[in-house]
């Protein structure tokens, strides 16, 4: 005798549209708390940093399947998975640049490790980059604006030189010493925490920021009018006629305020164009 | 003579012995163990052999698994993976398409443990008819509707709280307040409802099911003509709506093999049938 499979159970109509309703009502109240939920970890703590190459915050938590795999290529220990309880999306890898920055290894072994594309596998120089922003974010603590030479920062940033350069300033207080201020250059700084991590104050002055935090953006409509020159080799606009007037004699046209103001009459100046003729001029009696 | 509860099993050690009336369970507990232990002696003892989690992992340095339910989230969130995924969900979908899709359930999940322990605390206190009843269709819905939200939300939201991930995720890399949810999941099997999660809510488990469609190694009820209807089989069950027909179905002419999508060939029924009625079978591919 052939064996059969086991018929499926009936079900009727009635059950059936009870069934669904039922579902769809326990689905949409699951979907809320889900979503509510959702929303508040999608927010994620300014102090938390996503790996090198993490693509933005909104389609990372849709890229990341939470497997770790990029904290376990790390050799210095710097990426962490949240945990349940903390701010962030849970199982997503992250660091805090003041307890342990990116030490910006030269083969990024962390992005080669992700089996999605959630870090980026088209960064292949660790130089681009983009974890976070630098910024100084507290110029009354930090001591270079005190006039003290601290320069930590400076010489920490594994982009030495570039990412944070030293601006020389006139020190107004003393009125004869100099200030070193530590600049941040966005195009240069990858975010990897070291100068925040190494800042000597109590509470670093110097804090990496998340880009969408810290990085401001100019209209599209905005053009830097010499950048715009130097592209096109030579300037966009018609360059400016200088404007004649015709003016009443012994009149001119001050442009500072004045308006129309009399001219001195002409008094010949006491020297000749050519020098050889003052020197030969004869002395007035 | 039907058994209680309570006492599912006791038969099939008096007439079998100890061993031969937990052997898949014990083999079960030590699969899930040592997948277990082979991800933790990495991080505890720097003994790396597969590292990552459940999710996506890296057999000695070569081989990648993925979950192809996480996967499906991402590719419904809109991202599109790496080869490196695409490749390790052929591995592990391959490899329960073959042995039977929820096995990932019974011989690998770490929540199965504890759900296995609040279904034996309440066979031992006696908890029948204290059952908050779920339809067991809810996890088709979870499954679909956790699809829906990373569709909608562009995020993968059910991995924000889904105890399975979390769980073994915890173990390896820190748990943090995730113990609730594990605690809250062996509460509620406990005390509320018979095999509530992985019988009735999980969506992991709905998606594995979905995987068990070719699968060659199955539980037959083969012997079913030695059935006395003690019942230890359907007391210890997960899914005992699978046995039903298998077991009985022998004058409707419904064959022996258990073809449920939701068997998780965790052979506790061979173990507790004095009788010897199921076991394992491998199906051809060609019959």
């Amino acid at each position: 005798m052939a064996h059969q499979k086991p018929a499926p159970r009936p079900i009727n109509r009635r059950q059936f549209l009870g069934e669904t309703a039922q579902m769809l009502a326990a689905s949409s109240l699951i979907a809320m708390g889900l979503m509510g939920y959702g929303k508040h970890s999608h927010a994620l703590p300014a102090t938390a940093l996503r790996p090198p190459g993490a693509l933005p915050e909104e389609d990372f938590l849709g890229a990341c399947i939470r497997c770790g795999l990029c904290v376990r290529s790390c050799p210095y220990n710097t990426l962490k998975l949240a945990q349940v309880g903390d701010d962030i999306a849970t199982g997503t890898p992250y660091f805090i640049a003041r307890d342990v920055p990116c030490e910006m290894c030269e083969d990024i072994p962390c992005i080669p490790a992700c089996p999605t594309h959630a870090l980026n596998h088209d960064l292949k120089k660790i130089d681009q980059a983009k974890m976070g922003l630098a910024q100084i974010t507290d110029q009354s603590a930090c001591i270079a604006f005190l006039g003290l030479r601290c320069e930590v920062c400076y010489n920490v940033c594994p982009v030495r030189g570039k990412a944070i350069t030293l601006e020389r300033q006139h020190n107004a207080r003393s009125g004869k010493h100099a200030l070193f201020i530590p600049v941040l250059h966005f195009d240069a700084c990858t975010g990897c925490g070291k100068c925040e991590e190494a800042c000597i104050l109590e509470e670093a002055a110097i804090k990496v920021l998340p880009i969408a935090l810290a990085k401001g953006k100019m209209q599209a409509h905005y053009k830097v009018g010499w950048q715009e020159k130097q592209q096109a080799g030579q300037a966009l606009v018609t360059p400016d006629v200088e404007h004649q007037f015709n003016l009443p004699s012994g009149k001119r046209y001050d442009y500072y305020g004045e308006g129309l103001v009399d001219t001195p009459e002409e008094i010949a100046p006491p020297f000749a164009n050519n020098p050889l003729d003052s020197l030969n001029q004869k002395q007035e009696p | 003579m039907a058994n209680p509860a309570k006492e599912a099993g006791l038969a099939a050690i008096r007439s079998k012995g100890w061993w031969r009336a937990h052997q898949w369970l014990f083999l079960r507990r030590f699969s899930q163990l040592l997948v277990l232990g082979l991800f933790l002696s990495g991080p505890w003892f720097g003994l790396w052999v597969i590292k990552g989690n459940l999710n996506s992992s890296l057999l000695l340095n070569t081989v990648p698994m993925t979950d192809p339910y996480i996967l499906l989230q991402s590719l419904f969130a809109a991202m599109l993976p790496a080869s490196t995924a695409f490749i390790g969900v052929a591995i592990v979908l391959g490899f329960y398409l073959v042995v039977g899709g929820r096995v990932y359930c019974s011989w690998v999940c770490p929540v199965n443990i504890i759900t296995d322990a609040a279904a034996w605390l309440r066979r031992r206190f006696n908890f029948k008819g204290k059952n908050f009843s779920i339809n067991r269709h809810v996890r088709y819905w979870l499954l679909g509707l956790t699809l829906i939200l990373a569709s909608l939300s562009g995020s993968l939201l059910w991995e924000l709280v889904n105890p399975v991930s979390m769980l073994h995720r915890g173990l390896l890399f820190g748990l943090g307040l995730g113990w609730y949810v594990i605690l809250a999941v062996f509460l509620f099997d406990w005390l509320l409802s018979k095999n509530g999660w992985c019988g009735h809510l999980c969506p992991v488990g709905a998606f594995y099911s979905l995987a068990t469609v070719v699968a060659r190694v199955r539980v037959s009820a083969d012997k079913r003509a030695q059935c006395d209807d003690c019942m230890d089989c359907f007391a210890v069950c997960p899914e005992p709506q699978v046995i039903k027909s298998a077991l009985k179905g022998a004058d409707q002419g419904i064959s022996p093999v258990i073809y449920a999508a939701n068997c998780t060939n965790c052979g506790r029924c061979i173990d507790v049938c004095a009788k010897d009625v199921f076991a394992f079978q491998w199906q051809k591919f060609i019959k």
